[in-house]
């Protein structure tokens, strides 16, 4: 018989791939979070003078401030003095100067997770840097990069190698008191990735970043910038996952992207933090901001997000659209199983003139999953005829999710035109019994509909990346249909 | 090939099917009449293994094994292919992406491997020439937006790919333009074979006139109340089904 709509249900057992742990001698702070601690990791990080206070006015103003309660979400209160804000590997002085001086025990982890970060073994055209907890433990093709004037390196490295650069946009998209979550981030961040792009320079390949999290109870507050100055082009590269642990562990990150004139930043993401178990156990709180600024004319900042993991994901990377005729674009596929919850979306802040923004979201939720969608589409006086598509479309699978969107538009300018497109639908059964009739298992048929819903935003992909993320729909929809 | 043997078969209690015989055998072609509401697309979904209906008596073999316990893809893999009557839309699949997964998983079914990317295409625009369609057909949304008789004539494009053994047909003439009607028949006759076998569901003696069959049913209430040779269809065109129901009845 075909798959009957409890079947469907079940087609949504999957099983977390990357779960494993990794065991390592570490240097971790215990838990605890006030401005001790803070001044230890200024200390431990070796930054310039700025950064302590920098960090201590985002603590003092974040301690002032409260968890946002308006997302779709739910959870217990967070105890922050429970977790941990710092765990390194444990290592030399100034960390690995090349990949010899990394633990192979790290690489072996990249390795099992497929993405081993010996240079020869890496696709050409991709440079990586890997961040394993805390830190940042090894950047691929540095020297190409080099070559090119292109600033590809950890942000800790940074701030001791470009401290002038890295002060003049830090915070200058999303300043340290912007929420509850960049706050904190602000006041406790431990590593990410710095990325300058110089003048007419397009990026010679790929840059990636690899977030792991290994350590229990600790954070990761990874804090990534991005720069592209006039007329250059880079396309970035994000990937997550995380042990399965009983606890939800915190993940709240911060990325800052910089455009400016007739510069392109083409961002993506595919995110497979650990998500719990069948019964909602465990997982990842993944609390993010995510912003760029498109400073520059004619500048333009796609986000592309393909997002699986974590328990709960509250997340909207936005665009302020500044400069004339700037360009920005929201690509996303957020997929709920089990009980994940996510309420994801994006920002659209139209300042300058003739300004373009299109947004195109699609929620699958599945088992008991909630799936939000929460756009905001700003239109300010002075943005002459700026224009916005937003499509939002949500599928269900089964009858126990859940879909919701929440569109805001506001437009202070009369000449602004905004469309507004949303549809919901349901996996029918149907549907998949046609497929069964031609040949295919019920979850082959499930997993080819949901692909075929996410197809505008795959495309966008890099193509190693959009291979990547349709495996992944798969793999999380493993055991939705009988 | 399909041997159905007193079938009983019901839906949440209610019994919509009172004791089917049937016998097809291979290269045969069975044109199954009756009235709305009686039974026939039940059978139809009974044979390819719809869940929500409950065998309550008899059985059905299929090459000599049990239908009845096998899950429902493998029944297509096994080449059972059923023509739907409502077809479904599948948004965001693209026909030809559905039928080289379709193709694909019957045929590592069968051990093989998959199908070369030039000779599926060389294939698959023979099949869409034979049953004069668009080639853009292909690159749409598998039925999102077709009309009535183009998802009907889609239907007959996945069967003649497909090259199932057991064909069941679901009034796939409704809707059909006299044209229409002509390509698709002559789509089923170029696929017909001493070892193919054909079930049609029809209201329309026009279709019979194109595809001859074998044997003709009427399905009344659920059971097969006559059974004859082509010339029944032509008396049941004239006679209406009330003839055969009172018949029964008397
Ligand atoms: N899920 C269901 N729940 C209740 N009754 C059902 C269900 N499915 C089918 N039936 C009933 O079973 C009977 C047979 O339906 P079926 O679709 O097989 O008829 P049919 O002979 O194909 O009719 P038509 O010529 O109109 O296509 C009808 O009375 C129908 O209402
Ligand atoms: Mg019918």
């Amino acid at each position: 018989m075909s798959a009957s709509a409890k079947e469907i249900e079940q087609l949504i057992g999957k099983e977390y791939k990357q779960g494993f742990v990794t065991e390592l001698e570490t240097d971790t702070f215990p838990p605890g979070l006030d401005e001790e601690v803070i001044y230890k990791l200024w200390k431990i990080k070796n930054e310039p003078e700025f950064m302590l206070e920098y960090r201590l006015k985002a603590f003092r103003h974040w301690q002032t401030m409260k968890s946002p309660e308006w997302a779709f979400v739910k959870f217990d209160p967070i105890d922050y003095q429970a977790v941990s804000y710092y765990s390194a590997p444990k290592r030399k002085e100034d960390g690995p100067k090349s990949l010899d001086e990394v633990d192979p025990q790290i690489l072996e982890a990249y390795k099992k997770l497929g993405i081993p970060l010996d240079e020869q073994e890496r696709l050409a055209g991709v440079a990586v840097d890997a961040v394993f907890d805390s830190v940042s433990v090894a950047t691929t093709f540095k020297s190409k990069l080099k070559e090119a004037g292109v600033i590809f390196c950890p942000i800790s490295e940074a701030l001791r190698e470009y401290p002038e650069l890295v002060q003049q946009y830090l915070g200058s998209v999303v300043p340290t008191g912007d929420n509850f979550f960049a706050a904190l981030n602000s006041a406790v961040f431990t590593d990410g990735s710095f990325v300058y792009i110089p003048k007419g320079v397009r990026c010679p390949m790929e840059l990636s970043t690899y977030f792991r999290i290994n350590a229990a109870n600790t954070g990761q507050f990874e804090r990534t910038l991005i720069i592209a100055d006039e007329g250059s082009y880079v396309s970035y590269l994000e990937g997550c996952t995380a042990p399965m642990r009983d606890e939800n562990q915190l993940h709240a990150a911060v990325v800052e992207l910089i455009a400016l004139d007739n510069a392109e930043i083409k961002y993506s993401t595919v995110q497979n933090w650990y998500p719990g178990d069948k019964e909602g156990k465990g997982g990842i709180y993944n609390f993010v901001t995510k912003r760029a600024d498109c400073r520059g004319e004619n500048s333009k900042v796609s986000w592309t997000q393909v997002e699986t993991g974590s328990a709960i994901t509250w997340k909207y990377p936005s665009c302020v659209l500044t400069g004339n005729n700037s360009i920005g674009e929201f690509y996303s596929v957020a997929l709920t199983n089990n009980y994940q919850q996510a309420d994801t979306g994006t920002k659209m802040i139209h300042i300058g003139k003739n300004t373009r923004s299109t947004i195109i979201s699609k929620g699958i939720s599945a088992g008991r999953a909630q799936n939000t969608y929460r756009g905001l589409v700003k239109v300010l006086k002075g943005a002459e005829n700026a224009r916005n598509y937003t499509q939002c479309d949500s599928l269900l699978v089964g009858d126990k999710c859940g879909a919701h969107t929440f569109p805001y538009v506001e437009v202070k300018q009369p000449s602004a035109q905004v469309e507004h497109e949303a549809t919901t639908s349901k996996i029918s059964e149907d549907q998949l019994f046609f497929c069964q009739q031609r040949g295919l298992s019920a979850e082959d048929a499930v997993s080819m509909i949901v692909n075929g819903f996410c197809k505008e935003v795959f495309k966008e992909l890099p193509m190693e990346f959009a291979v990547e993320a349709q495996a992944l729909l798969g793999l999380s929809l493993e055991g939705s249909v009988g | 090939m399909l041997n159905i043997e007193n079938l009983h078969v019901s839906v949440v209690d209610k019994p919509i099917l009172k004791g089917i015989n049937l016998q097809v055998k291979p290269g045969e072609i069975h044109a199954i009449m009756g009235p709305n509401g009686s039974g026939k697309s039940t059978l139809s979904h009974v044979l390819s293994g719809k869940s929500g209906y409950t065998v309550t008596q008899g059985q059905v073999t299929y090459e000599g094994k049990d239908l009845t316990e096998m899950a429902p893809e493998i029944r297509a893999r096994e080449g059972v292919f059923l023509a739907f009557q409502y077809p479904v839309e599948i948004p965001g699949v693209s026909n030809i992406y559905l039928l080289k997964a379709a193709l694909n998983s019957i045929r590592k079914h069968h051990g093989l491997s998959e199908v070369d990317a030039m000779d599926f295409l060389t294939l698959i625009k023979e099949k869409v020439r034979l049953l004069e369609m668009d080639e853009r057909f292909l690159y749409r949304a598998v039925n999102e937006g077709f009309s009535g008789g183009e998802k009907k004539r889609n239907e007959i494009l996945q069967m003649a790919v497909l090259e199932p053994k057991l064909c069941i047909l679901d009034e796939t003439d409704s809707g059909l333009d006299i044209d229409a009607l002509k390509v698709v028949a002559e789509g089923v006759n170029s696929i017909r074979s001493p070892e193919r076998s054909f079930v049609m569901i029809t209201h329309y003696q026009r279709l019979l006139d194109y595809i001859k069959p074998d044997f003709v049913h009427v399905l009344a209430h659920g059971q097969i109340v006559k059974s004859g040779g082509p010339e029944l269809a032509l008396e049941l065109e004239e006679k209406g089904y009330s003839w055969v129901e009172n018949k029964q009845a008397a």
